[in-house]
């Protein structure tokens, strides 16, 4: 079991810190939701199944879709990255 | 980059402070002083088989009730900020076959299970919440696949609109039998039977037709707004 | 064994949390303050369940027999109400910078506060301030003059 929860947090972390740095912000909607199914997997191996499936449903999916929705009304749903528009973090 | 040191600093700070006190407390052996009593009685007065459940709504129904009202206000806020649809000029391509297709045919499939998990939340793990969820993903999916096609807001607004006060009459039912508000009424019956727990089915069962209706709502005005236009 | 999962759990809950702090205070798209502030609410909740966890024990879900103890219900009950107002709050804050790239064509934190600043200014009739130390609405006094102190070309009053 210790080797899963690793697993799980090393994949936590890393997506989260993609999140943050990616260019392009339909990846890091997608490392959002990432962090998301990481969680929620920690959270059925500490015993909450019901937490579980909140955070799966609610985090991964309602929130992804979300976001995407907004990206898609906000103009920024691109594939390739433009350097002036899109800000990563303060370089 | 001195700019950047401040607030990476303030989280490795905030980091450092939180591991030394959680340190301090017994991990994986808690105290759990209202948990003990929870559950050795929830089985026997409450009668849910979740234990998670008869917590939500039986011993901390207030806040169940405070989620909604919260919910309820984000959703609310949320399509005031975004306003009228605008003048919708550009005709919304419609979804292409696939995205049509699939939305048939899930559209009924996510709406049987949004309501096995919402009728079975006393029983194994689920509940309002997550019921609701699937059930706003049921109405929102069409709505991508056609565009053009909308649910009326005003039918959603109704269906929130009564099950809240489904919600809230159910609780003010109990102040009529000289209990507190939210109290489950009626027997709890056998443990693990779809009818069981009092009322605890049916305060779920609005909770989960309030959920599903305000984030439909809620989606759905995000698909029509437009931010690429200046006002 | 279980002192290492411990750590790893205390230290993924934790770094979530920091990560998402210093994203929020971080970052300059409004977007990615958004993705932050839902990353820093995981890691919250986490952490909450953390605390109810115990060894060797079972969900909190009766089903037959009675089975041996069960991990505690009540932090459990309080994350399933925190992670649908964290959904309620993104929705919110997604709405706000739809409208806000509506208003101002951009979503650049820095830009958007300059001009709101200006609009501010011109809606009150007051200059912007140039600089955080300068006081609103100009200098209180005029600034000294110099007639007199310097000898200059022609003659001043």
């Amino acid at each position: 079991m210790v080797w899963v929860i690793g697993l799980m947090m090393v994949l936590m972390l890393a997506t989260a810190i993609a999140a943050l740095v990616l260019d392009n912000l339909i990846g890091a909607t997608v490392a959002a939701a990432s962090v998301s199914l990481g969680v929620s997997v920690l959270f059925v191996l500490l015993r909450a199944p019901d937490v579980a499936l909140t955070e799966a449903a609610v985090g991964a999916g309602l929130a992804a879709f979300l976001l995407a929705l907004a990206l898609k009304r906000l103009g920024l749903w691109r594939i390739e990255v433009q350097q002036k528009e899109e800000d990563g973090r303060a370089d | 980059m001195l700019t950047r040191a401040g607030p990476l600093l303030f989280a490795g700070g905030f980091a450092f402070l939180l591991f030394v006190l959680l340190a301090e407390l017994p991990f994986g052996d808690p105290v759990m002083a209202v948990g003990r009593v929870v559950l050795d009685e929830a089985a026997a007065t409450v009668g849910a088989a979740n234990i998670v459940t008869s917590v939500v709504l039986a011993y901390r129904g207030i806040d169940t009730m405070g989620e909604l009202a919260i919910l309820f206000a984000a959703a609310t806020a949320a399509g005031l900020v975004l306003g009228h649809p605008g003048k919708a000029d550009q005709a919304e391509e419609a979804g292409g076959f696939i995205l049509r297709a699939g939305a048939d045919l899930l559209f009924p499939l996510l709406i049987v299970v949004g309501m096995y998990i919402i009728l079975h939340g006393h029983l194994t793990p689920g509940g309002g919440f997550q019921g609701g969820v699937v059930l706003a993903t049921a109405f929102v999916l069409p709505v991508l696949a056609r565009p053009g096609q909308v649910p009326s807001h005003g039918a959603l607004a109704i269906v929130e609109g009564l099950a809240g006060a489904v919600f809230i009459a159910t609780g003010a039912a109990a102040l009529a039998y000289d209990h507190e508000f939210l109290t489950p009424l009626l027997s709890p019956g056998r443990l693990g039977a779809l009818v069981s727990a009092g009322t605890l089915p049916i305060l779920y069962l609005a909770v989960g037709l309030k959920v599903g209706a305000e984030l439909a709502g809620l989606l759905i005005r995000f698909t029509e707004a437009d931010a690429e236009s200046p006002r | 064994m279980n002192e290492l999962t411990t750590v790893l759990l205390y230290v993924g809950a934790i770094g979530l949390l920091a990560i998402g702090i210093a994203g929020v205070l971080l970052s300059r798209h409004l977007f990615r303050i958004v993705l932050a502030l839902s990353i820093a609410e995981s890691g919250g909740n986490l952490l909450l369940v953390l605390t109810g966890f115990r060894w060797n024990a079972v969900a909190p879900i009766i089903e037959g027999a009675a089975q041996g103890t069960m991990v505690d219900p009540v932090p459990q009950a309080m994350v399933l109400t925190s992670i649908v107002i964290g959904v309620g709050v993104q929705a919110l804050a997604l709405a706000m910078a739809v409208r806000l790239r509506q208003a101002y064509g951009t979503l650049d934190i820095r830009e958007i506060r300059a001009r709101m600043e200006q609009d501010i200014s011109d809606a009150a009739d007051v200059v912007p301030p140039r600089s955080q130390q300068e006081p609103a609405g100009g200098r209180p006094l005029p600034p000294p003059s110099t007639a007199g102190l310097l000898t200059s070309k022609g003659s001043q009053a």
